[in-house]
């Protein structure tokens, strides 16, 4: 039992005319090591909901707990746990600054107050894992295209060594293979280290393909918690929350409409190809 | 924590303020200024405070919102304070070292933070019951006649409009940049003054390239739809008087006349 969260609500702005209720009443518990999708319409609360995982905002009500300690009790130190649960922001690369990559990425290590020897050697591996050659690394970050910034930056927390690895919307606006790459990055994490992942992201196709499980936002609220399987059969619920399942779940339903005996909990493309070749070669 | 300051922003409600012409409002605020600096005794301020109970509470924003405005100018305020309180020559209450503290002292004092308190917070209820757009309309229109001797009128209230603009979005980028900062395990409060400085740095380099991007973005946005300029730009909504404007510009003559009024009591 990793994280827990407990009836959280959060308001923004309370007590003045711009209030806003962005989070009502969300509880959920992630144990370690499952690599978790967090789906909801622009202004769900995601980006929020994120934010009180290592405890950057305080909640109007409710508690959050990480390994079982309250975080926002008395004495704990939330440094620490900033560094055990690394938050990936949405467009990271804006909090770059530093003069070149590999000291911006040696920012969040510094920080832990290790070694200087371990600090560059954290850097230099995170820089690797996400696909920053070295010729890259004296550069100032921001010489870098897009995609690259978002490298260094994603970088920046895995230098960290956390436990928990929250992302928020990472691929947004890269290319296919980049989006790819980080994501087959954030898995090996994942299965290598057993990282536990927590990724937002409005492609039903990457999460149908990388989750586990998915939870679903709805206008601050919980509206779905489950397997990628359980959440997409309910694609018309969704739909009318602004989402929608993988095309080819689509497809599929479809194809079964036309009377095709093919399974409806399909997700992946994947899967279907190999249940429609098993029905090709039943016919 | 930095979303507290309130100068520069608009409080979205609806009240008699709310609609009033930001012309009215702006020529209010500059007499209400004046009235503050011809009071010089008891009375007079506490016709200054009567008037502006009155307008916070007719502007229907809480009076917290308006009294966070303060904090910005704490520091200032001290500083006035203590200048006045120690260096006012006249009959001494008592003295610590080199510093005397005069009765005439201890009135200066109380009436310069009165001043600036209500100097503040009048300012602020302008700000928070017309738009940035409504309060540069109002302006250039004021100002309207220093065009004829080329004064680039309808420029500045741009420059303004956008600096103003910008402040909110500003405050929100710090707070994100800072969080993101934070998550990497900065430290934006412990340590001394040095340190303190230069755990700013993570937190002024992606800021300051960030306002210059917007800028740069803006201006490519603004010439991509002709904005070329006040000459010859007509307004989708042109400012016009209503009655309660002029209910209000006989509001401050009559203000005015009790505030020289009580220079004689
Ligand atoms: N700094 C802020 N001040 C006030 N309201 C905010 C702020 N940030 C977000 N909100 C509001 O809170 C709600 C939730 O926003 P949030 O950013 O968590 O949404 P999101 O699910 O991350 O959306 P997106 O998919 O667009 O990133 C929205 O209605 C938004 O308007
Ligand atoms: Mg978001």
């Amino acid at each position: 039992m990793a994280i827990r969260v407990e009836d959280l609500t959060f308001i923004y702005n309370e007590g003045t005319a711009l209030e806003q209720r962005a989070l009502d009443g969300v509880s959920f518990e992630i144990p370690d090591g499952q690599f978790v999708g967090l789906i909801g319409h622009t202004g769900s609360g995601k980006s929020t909901l994120i934010q009180h995982l290592n405890g950057l905002v305080k909640p109007t009500g409710g508690k959050i707990y990480y390994n079982g300690e309250d975080i926002y009790s008395e004495g704990y130190s939330l440094r620490q746990l900033r560094s055990k649960v690394g938050l990936v922001f949405q467009y990271p690369e804006h909090q770059l600054f530093e003069v070149d990559v590999i000291s911006d990425v040696c920012y969040g290590p510094r920080n832990l107050g290790l070694p200087e020897d371990e600090v560059r050697q954290r850097a230099e591996d995170a820089l690797r894992l996400v696909g920053m050659k070295e010729k890259y690394w004296e550069q100032s970050p921001f010489e870098l295209s897009g995609g690259q910034k978002r490298r260094v930056a994603i970088a920046g927390v895995l230098a960290m060594n956390p436990e928990v690895l929250i992302l928020d919307e990472p691929t947004a606006g890269l290319d296919p293979k980049g989006r790819d790459e980080i994501l087959d990055q954030v898995e090996k994490l994942h299965n290598a280290r057993g990282m536990t992942i927590i990724l937002v992201s409005h492609s039903m196709e990457d999460m149908a393909r990388y989750a586990e499980r998915l939870l679903v936002m709805n206008h601050g609220k919980k509206a779905f918690d489950g397997t990628p399987r359980e959440i997409f059969r309910h694609y018309k619920e969704l739909e009318q929350m602004g989402l929608a399942a993988p095309q080819v779940t689509y497809v599929v339903h479809a194809l079964r409409e036309r009377g095709v005996d093919i399974d409806e909990d399909i997700t992946t493309v994947e899967e279907a190809r190999d249940a429609l070749l098993e029905v090709l070669q039943r016919a | 924590m930095i979303r507290e300051i309130t100068i520069g922003q608009y409080y979205p409600v609806d009240s008699v303020l709310h609609r009033m012409d930001p012309r009215t409002k702006l020529f209010g605020t500059m007499v209400y200024i004046v009235s503050l600096f011809l009071a010089d005794n008891v009375w007079g301020y506490a016709v200054a405070a009567l008037l502006l109970a009155v307008v916070i509470r007719l502007s229907r924003v809480p009076v917290s919102f308006m009294v966070r405005g303060l904090k910005a100018i704490l520091f200032l305020l001290l500083i006035s304070v203590s200048f006045n309180l120690f260096l006012t020559d006249g009959e001494e209450i008592f003295r610590v070292g080199f510093l005397r503290v005069t009765w005439e002292g201890v009135r200066m004092a109380a009436f310069m933070a009165v001043r600036l308190i209500f100097l503040v917070m009048g300012s602020s209820v302008m700000t928070l019951t017309t738009t940035p757009n409504q309060l540069t309309d109002g302006l250039e229109k004021s100002l309207g006649f220093l065009k004829k001797v080329r004064v680039p009128v309808h420029e500045m209230a741009m420059i303004m409009s956008i600096a103003l603009r910008f402040i909110p979005i500003l405050v929100e980028e710090t707070d994100k940049i800072m969080k993101a900062q934070m998550a990497r395990g900065a430290d934006f409060e412990s340590g001394g003054l040095i340190q303190k400085a230069k755990s700013m740095v993570p937190l002024l380099v992606p800021l300051f390239i960030s306002a210059f991007r917007r800028a740069t973005d803006l201006a490519m946005a603004m010439e991509a739809r002709c904005y070329h300029g006040g000459e010859g730009r007509t307004k989708m909504k042109p400012l016009r008087y209503a009655r309660r404007d002029y209910t209000a510009y006989a509001v401050y003559a009559v203000y005015l006349g009790v505030i020289v009024l009580t220079k004689f009591v």
